[in-house]
């Protein structure tokens, strides 16, 4: 007979479906466990050790991200001890590499430490502050690696590795010098980083940045918009994260298709021509050798009526239209049904870097 | 084997190697035949012998007499006394430390008479890079055995009848391992031997590599047929090229003689075995962290579970064994489980090989029934202490082990019973100390060790080590305050408790130890900022106390920086500002008069 699928976490029972981790039952049933490394969309590394909660029998704490729910497994996850482990490793990470210029810091008030830091109360003070052995890294357009801000989470390795598969990144080095590289260790810009950004966005502190951030807004400062990637037609989910009515970044939507986080090098940091002052915000129609501004009836209008004439004196083929993979697929369907059912053509084309 | 009249078997092994062993062979050879004796004298060259302290030595078979510290200069005399005149050469015998009385006979002397030979029993017997002298021990028996004449399950039955544990450090029941993979449902499967070794002060699996090849190959044949597996590996660090290059050969010959590759011995059933070269962290001796390596990762640990029996290399059920482990099973199954188990305590059974090194007079290879209580190992086979200092304390299981004073000696080797004296069994380091080592010093030495090979993934191993160093750095050079000592504990209670994998966990192991037995010279250290066994440079004075010296002038001729001054009969003074802290005169001063 099969045992039933029932552990029980602080005392009541829930059930699990087998493969689930500790986790993931006591999040869906609202049981706080606090995580750092954790990413929901890679799997599990155990690294930072934030989530060991006490499971009966079992020898040490247990990372609870890792560990598969079990039947009649018994589970605590708050007690002298766990506290005792979890306030030492948010003291160790803090002391860790410069976590004090948080006045100055990005990622303040978007920072997992400082959030950590707060709910146990942690001032670092027992140990001497160590430096970073390694210097920052700002000699791309993209990104700034700051690493003495780094815990080595590992999360941007799982990102590049396991999200993006890009590779680019892992752990390098040993004990205390660990640090993340590219093959060879050299900057991310001689290396296989395609500067996507997933890292920066999966960076649980100012580790990770990007190059401008120093001059923009802090996430905490804005407020977020959702809209859709102007790019390209997979229409990714974002987050334009706005202040003064201008977009200071761009992040992922972590919770919707199709994209679910994940944006490319374009659509994370290609937007400063949302506020250029170059933009074209109106038709123009050109006169006499020099562009004027027109309404969009008008515009179409002429259009129109241009089209129309080309067409009653050189027949339908000399026309054709030429379309936009930065369009979806609903609104290239419609300028091919324009195409071949008004002008009646079928010279339709299409560039994809348009 | 050979139809010559003498044997000589000369240890071949890393130890004697370096103290001159291929010389001198070269020189015997050549004087053989000089002589004449080429024909009827045969020179083998074998593995380890285990006697490191007095190498390079030799074994005259079929006599047993034992040489130690031969030199090539002594070859004419050698030869023409004992193999022309057939009189033994006193000169070459082993002496005894207590009663200066010199023995002939291997198995008359105390560092071989206290041993019981299982994991090393062709050690120093045969020639490793001859297949035919393993055959003609037994060799092979077992796997023919295994294979032709018992089914999976009951080669799985004999090692849990032999209660044999793992002797990489963490004692799990083999059988109880094998039985996991082979009940694991799948196609592919794996045999995997952890020879990374990678502990400060081990030797063991070296030795076992190089003097027995053969065995290893066979235990993991068998391990194979117990499992189903098709392919095995050997996870052997690059550094040990001996090892490496006796394993090549050894699997050739097997390939040769039918008894690796395919269709093994006729039976249907095939098993390859390939090397793979690590490139010597410690860490990548941790299992999970061994598989990723030789899948051409980074050697990081993972959680388990998934434990390597249902999910181990490339995901497919895997068993990994020590190398020490392996050499046993063999004889397991020639002689049964049974027989394994009839030596040793209720849950430790069969013998422990053991590298014993530090300050003890017969630093070597040994092998020991289970049971023996440390004392023996240290003073019987050990020979006790150099120099007639006093014992202080013996590490077992090195950085992740813990130490044993003078007063637990009696302790039995048992995996249970060191345990409760705060150390571990670990995979045989023993590393015996004086009364001039610091206890603070020696933990911040594996602590040093356990930091610097953390793989810096999980963040009380990689953040808390560091810390704990830096605590005890600060302690042995009379930087220490008050609640360091809480410190150091609270760090030690969460890494062991919440590290990722074995490394993390045991860490702090030394420091406990230490602290549990030699508590009182921390505080020596952190409140009178002096260091009990004058190690620690930062807290000596290199002052000479008038009182206590003799005015013999040793430490005048020690000095190698002339900062000493010192005339007959008068005491010694030491110029400070010349001094540059070498501790030779802290070496040499037999009255304890600097300070
Ligand atoms: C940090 C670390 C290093 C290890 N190094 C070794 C090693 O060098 N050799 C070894 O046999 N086992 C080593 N082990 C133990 C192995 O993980 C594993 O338990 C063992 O090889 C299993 O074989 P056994 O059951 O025959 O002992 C190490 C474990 C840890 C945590
Ligand atoms: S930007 Fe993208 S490719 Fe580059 S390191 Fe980060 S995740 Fe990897
Ligand atoms: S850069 Fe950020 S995400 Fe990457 S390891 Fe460091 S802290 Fe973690
Ligand atoms: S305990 Fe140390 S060696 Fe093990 S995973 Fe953590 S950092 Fe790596």
């Amino acid at each position: 007979m099969n045992k039933p699928n029932i552990i029980v976490i602080n005392g009541q029972e829930y059930l699990f479906t087998p493969g689930e981790t500790i986790l993931t039952v006591a999040r869906r049933n609202n049981v706080d466990i606090p995580t750092l490394c954790h990413m929901k969309n890679a799997t599990p590394t155990g690294a930072c050790r934030m989530c060991v909660v006490e499971v009966q029998g079992a020898r040490s704490l247990m990372a609870a991200c890792t560990v598969p729910a079990g039947p009649n497994m018994v589970v605590r996850t708050e007690s002298e001890l766990i506290a005792k482990a979890r306030r030492m490793i948010i003291e160790l990470m803090l002391t860790s590499g410069n976590h004090e210029d948080c006045l100055v810091c990005p990622a303040t008030g978007d920072c997992r430490l400082q959030e950590l830091a707060y709910k146990y109360q942690i001032k670092a003070g027992r140990f001497p502050k160590t430096k970073s052995r390694y210097d920052l890294e700002a000699v791309n357009p993209f990104i700034i690696r700051n690493f003495s801000k780094c815990l080595a989470c590992g999360r941007c390795v799982q990102a590049c590795n396991e999200v993006q598969v890009n590779t680019a990144i892992d752990f390098g080095y040993r004990g205390a010098r660990t640090k993340i590289i590219t093959k060879g260790d050299r900057t991310l810009k001689d290396s296989d980083c395609v500067f996507c950004g997933e890292c920066i966005q999966v960076c649980p502190v100012g580790a990770l940045i990007p190059k401008d951030a120093y001059k923009k807004a802090r996430i905490c400062d804005t407020k977020s918009v959702r809209s859709t990637c102007t790019y390209c037609g997979v229409g990714c989910q974002v987050n334009l994260h706005v202040k003064n009515n201008e977009v200071q970044h761009i992040t992922g939507r972590g919770d919707a298709a199709p994209n679910f986080g994940s944006l490319c090098v374009k659509g994370r940091f290609g937007f400063d021509f949302i506020a250029a002052k170059e933009r074209l915000k109106t038709p123009l129609i050109k006169e006499n050798g020099a562009f004027r501004e027109a309404s969009w009836d008008e515009a179409i209008g002429l259009v129109a009526e241009r089209l129309s004439a080309i067409k009653a004196k050189h027949g339908a083929d000399s026309l054709g239209v030429l379309t936009s993979a930065r369009i979806s697929n609903e609104e290239n369907y419609v300028v091919q049904k324009f195409a071949r059912a008004v002008l009646k053509t079928n010279n339709v084309d299409h560039c994809a870097r348009l | 084997m050979s139809k010559n009249r003498i044997q000589l078997m000369l240890c071949g092994g890393t130890g004697c190697h370096s103290t001159g062993s291929k010389k001198f062979e070269k020189a015997l050879q050549q004087e053989l035949e000089a002589k004449g004796l080429a024909e009827e004298i045969k020179i083998v060259e074998t593995g380890c012998n285990g006697f490191c302290a007095v190498g390079p030595v030799m074994l005259v078979q079929p006599e047993g007499i034992f040489y130690q510290k031969l030199k090539v200069e002594d070859v004419p005399y050698l030869v023409e006394e004992h193999f022309l005149k057939g009189r033994p050469v006193k000169k070459f015998f082993f002496v005894e430390q207590k009663n200066k009385a010199t023995i002939p006979h291997m198995n008359d002397i105390p560092f071989f008479s206290n041993q019981v030979y299982r994991a090393m029993r062709n050690k120093g017997v045969i020639d490793p890079e001859v297949i035919d002298e393993y055959i003609a021990r037994e060799g092979y028996f077992g796997a023919a055995k295994a294979l032709n004449e018992m089914t999976p399950e009951q080669v799985v039955e004999q090692i849990k009848i032999s209660q044999l544990r793992g002797r990489g450090g963490a004692g799990f029941p083999t059988g109880m391992k094998w039985a996991f993979a082979a009940a694991s449902p799948g196609e592919e499967k794996y045999v995997l031997c952890n020879a990374d070794e990678g502990d400060p002060g081990a030797f063991m699996d070296r030795s076992i590599l190089e003097s027995d090849p053969h065995a290893v190959l066979e235990g993991m044949i068998i391990a194979a047929r117990a499992i189903n597996a098709r392919q095995g590996y050997i996870y052997c660090r690059t550094e040990y090229q001996l090892a490496i290059r006796r394993l090549d050969i050894a699997i050739r010959q097997a390939k040769e003689y039918g008894l690796l590759g395919e269709n093994i011995l006729g039976s249907g059933f095939s098993f390859n075995i390939d090397i793979y070269q690590g490139a010597g962290a410690f860490v990548c001796g941790e299992e999970t962290a061994l598989m990723r390596s030789i899948e051409g990762k980074r050697g990081m640990p993972r959680p388990r579970p998934p434990f390597p029996a249902h999910k181990g290399l490339w995901d497919k059920p895997t068993i990994l064994n020590n190398v020490e482990t392996l050499a046993n099973i063999p004889q397991i199954i020639i002689k049964g489980g049974a027989w394994y188990a009839s030596i040793g305590t209720e849950k430790s059974k069969g013998t422990k090989v053991f590298a014993l090194s530090g300050d003890v007079n017969n630093i070597g290879l040994v092998e020991v029934p289970m049971g023996l209580p440390i004392r023996k190992l240290i003073y019987d086979i050990g020979g006790g202490i150099p120099g007639g200092k006093k014992f202080k304390a013996v590490q077992l299981g090195g950085p992740s082990g813990g130490c044993i004073p003078e007063h637990k000696l009696d302790t039995p080797i048992d995996y249970e019973e060191i345990t409760k004296v705060g150390a571990i069994m670990g995979s045989g380091g023993a590393i015996v100390m004086d009364e001039n080592t610091c206890m603070v010093d020696m933990a911040r030495f594996f602590m040093d060790f356990i930091q610097d090979e953390s793989c810096g993934k999980c963040t009380p191993c990689r953040e808390g080590t560091r810390r704990m160093l830096e605590l005890l750095e600060k302690i042995c050079h009379g930087e220490g305050q008050d609640g360091d000592i809480q410190s150091l504990e609270a760090l030690a209670e969460v890494i062991g408790q919440s590290a990722l994998c074995g490394l993390g966990q045991t860490a702090a192991n030394p420091v406990l130890s230490t602290l549990r037995f030699f508590r009182e010279e921390y505080e020596t250290h952190i409140k009178e900022k002096v260091c009990p066994a004058k190690r620690c440079v930062a807290l000596l004075k290199f002052e000479v106390n008038p009182e206590m010296c003799k005015k013999c002038g040793l430490c005048f001729k020690a000095c190698p920086s002339e900062a000493i001054a010192w005339k007959k009969k008068e005491v010694a003074v030491i110029d400070k500002s010349k001094c540059v802290k070498c501790m030779s005169c802290f070496d040499k001063c037999k009255f304890d008069a600097i300070f």
